[in-house]
């Protein structure tokens, strides 16, 4: 362990990075109530770019509370790699599958669905 | 000179010995790894409720018709600010939980000892918020009926806002009386009378003309529910077999049942980390009260629930996300 920077307090840099936190969580929250119509209904990589932002801020997100949270900068690069890089891997691979065989089956089920009596 | 033998070999090479190739202590590098593979069982759970999202993409429910409480607030259409609240509340104890990381390596006691107590108290309260959740959900809001097919209808005003049943139903005569010790019952116990029965629904509709119905279906385009002109809507109310009043495993007045099974498994899992976090936290705290760490002389303890606290903010980020925003 190197005690000799561990002594330093990293205060700031812990509330530097929740004001980053709340300020993320604040554009998602306005943007998912107000959910403008020219991000809501457009359509982009299969989804609306509404979604997009989401899923884009939620990763920043992560990435802040992984690194500086969870200390991941401060970790050797190799166990940094064996984590992240495994999950990144393995999440992106399994979601993969899973959506375009879920909107394989909804295109296959929707036409037989009754909505009219 | 003595022979050449490690030095360090004193029977703990099972643990690597003073060997650290990753940089990190046994406890911290496992502490990691746990949370990878408790990362892949979230994606599991998160990615079965995406394949079936998909897969009913033109009918699930749309979350902000569902989560729409907000405490002292009743009656107000308040989407998300709960669970942004919840949030908040969730980030903010994961900064008390690095600050009090951070004072440990500055070995400061006290300071440790206020901020793991913050942290428990920010944790008690995110597993309160979600037990009104789950409250809110379980008890419903509006109130819909259910076809012989399962599938769920929801009524609406001429504005194309959703009523409640109450508000349109008409009173029968034969109305039933709830048993109860007062009324001499003492023998029989019975959990509350549903007070709409189906039939006082479909002449509650009858007498009023401003209402029709909604399907689950969702006009890709406007993404919203597509509303039944009244002149059709008698042919579904024709083919209702139940009242629906509030969510469960088995029916959910806000549509797909798979919606609320997921939901309760997904947050349920979660809040059972919040919990197990709060429980480990606060055994940490008493050891760093009674001065375990501080004998020790490092506070990597205080480091590892911190990793696995941060773990259950990262989750809840991802939860929030899928659930409520997407």
């Amino acid at each position: 362990m190197a005690h000799s920077q561990e002594h330093k307090s990293h205060t700031k840099l812990i509330w530097k990075v929740f004001g980053i936190l709340s300020v993320i969580t604040l554009v998602e929250v306005i943007l998912g109530i107000i959910k403008p119509d020219s991000l809501h209904l457009s359509n982009f990589l299969g989804t609306s770019w509404l979604n997009i932002i989401f899923l884009v801020l939620t990763l920043v997100k992560a990435y802040y509370i992984t690194w500086f949270f969870m200390h991941m900068a401060d970790e050797k690069k190799n166990l940094r790699r064996a984590v992240v890089w495994t999950s990144i891997f393995l999440i992106t691979y399994l979601a993969t599958l899973l959506l375009i065989e879920g909107s394989y089956i909804g295109e296959v089920l929707g036409p037989l669905t009754k909505w009219n009596y | 000179m003595e022979a050449t033998i490690a030095t360090n070999s004193n029977g703990t090479n099972w643990g690597g010995g003073n060997k650290k190739p990753l940089g990190a202590s046994y406890g911290k590098m496992m502490m990691w790894f746990f949370i990878l593979s408790d990362a892949l069982t979230f994606s599991g759970f998160l990615g079965a409720y995406g394949l079936m999202r998909f897969k009913f993409i033109d009918s699930w429910p749309i979350a902000d018709e569902v989560f729409t409480h907000f405490p002292f607030l009743h009656g107000v259409h308040a989407p998300m600010y709960y669970v942004a609240l919840m949030t908040f509340i969730l980030i903010f104890s994961s900064v008390t939980m690095v600050l009090a990381v951070d004072a440990g390596h500055q070995m400061k006691k006290a300071k440790v000892t206020f901020y793991m107590l913050l942290t428990i108290i920010g944790g008690a309260i995110f597993l309160g918020s979600q037990a009104w959740e789950w409250k809110n959900f379980i008890n419903g809001s509006y109130g819909a009926v259910q076809l012989n097919d399962g599938k769920i209808i929801q009524f609406v005003d001429a504005s194309g806002h959703q009523v409640t049943l109450e508000s349109f139903a008409a009173t029968s005569q034969s109305e039933r009386t709830q048993h109860t010790k007062s009324k001499g019952l003492w023998f029989v116990e019975e959990t509350g009378l549903s007070e709409i029965t189906l039939n006082e629904v479909i002449e509650g509709f009858k007498a009023h003309p401003e209402i029709t119905i909604r399907t689950e279906q969702i006009n890709p385009e406007l993404k919203q529910k597509i509303i039944i002109p009244r002149e059709n809507a008698m042919a579904y109310l024709d083919k209702s077999k139940a009242v629906v009043i509030g969510a469960n495993l088995e029916v959910n007045e806000y549509g797909r049942t798979l919606f609320a099974d997921f939901f309760f498994f997904i947050t349920g899992f979660h809040g059972f980390h919040v919990l197990s976090g709060v429980i480990i936290n606060i055994i940490i705290f008493f050891n760093v009260i009674i001065g375990t760490y501080e004998r020790r002389g490092h506070y990597e303890m205080v480091e590892k629930v911190g990793l696995y606290w941060h773990f259950v903010d990262l989750v809840w980020v991802f939860v929030f996300t899928f659930f409520y925003l997407i």
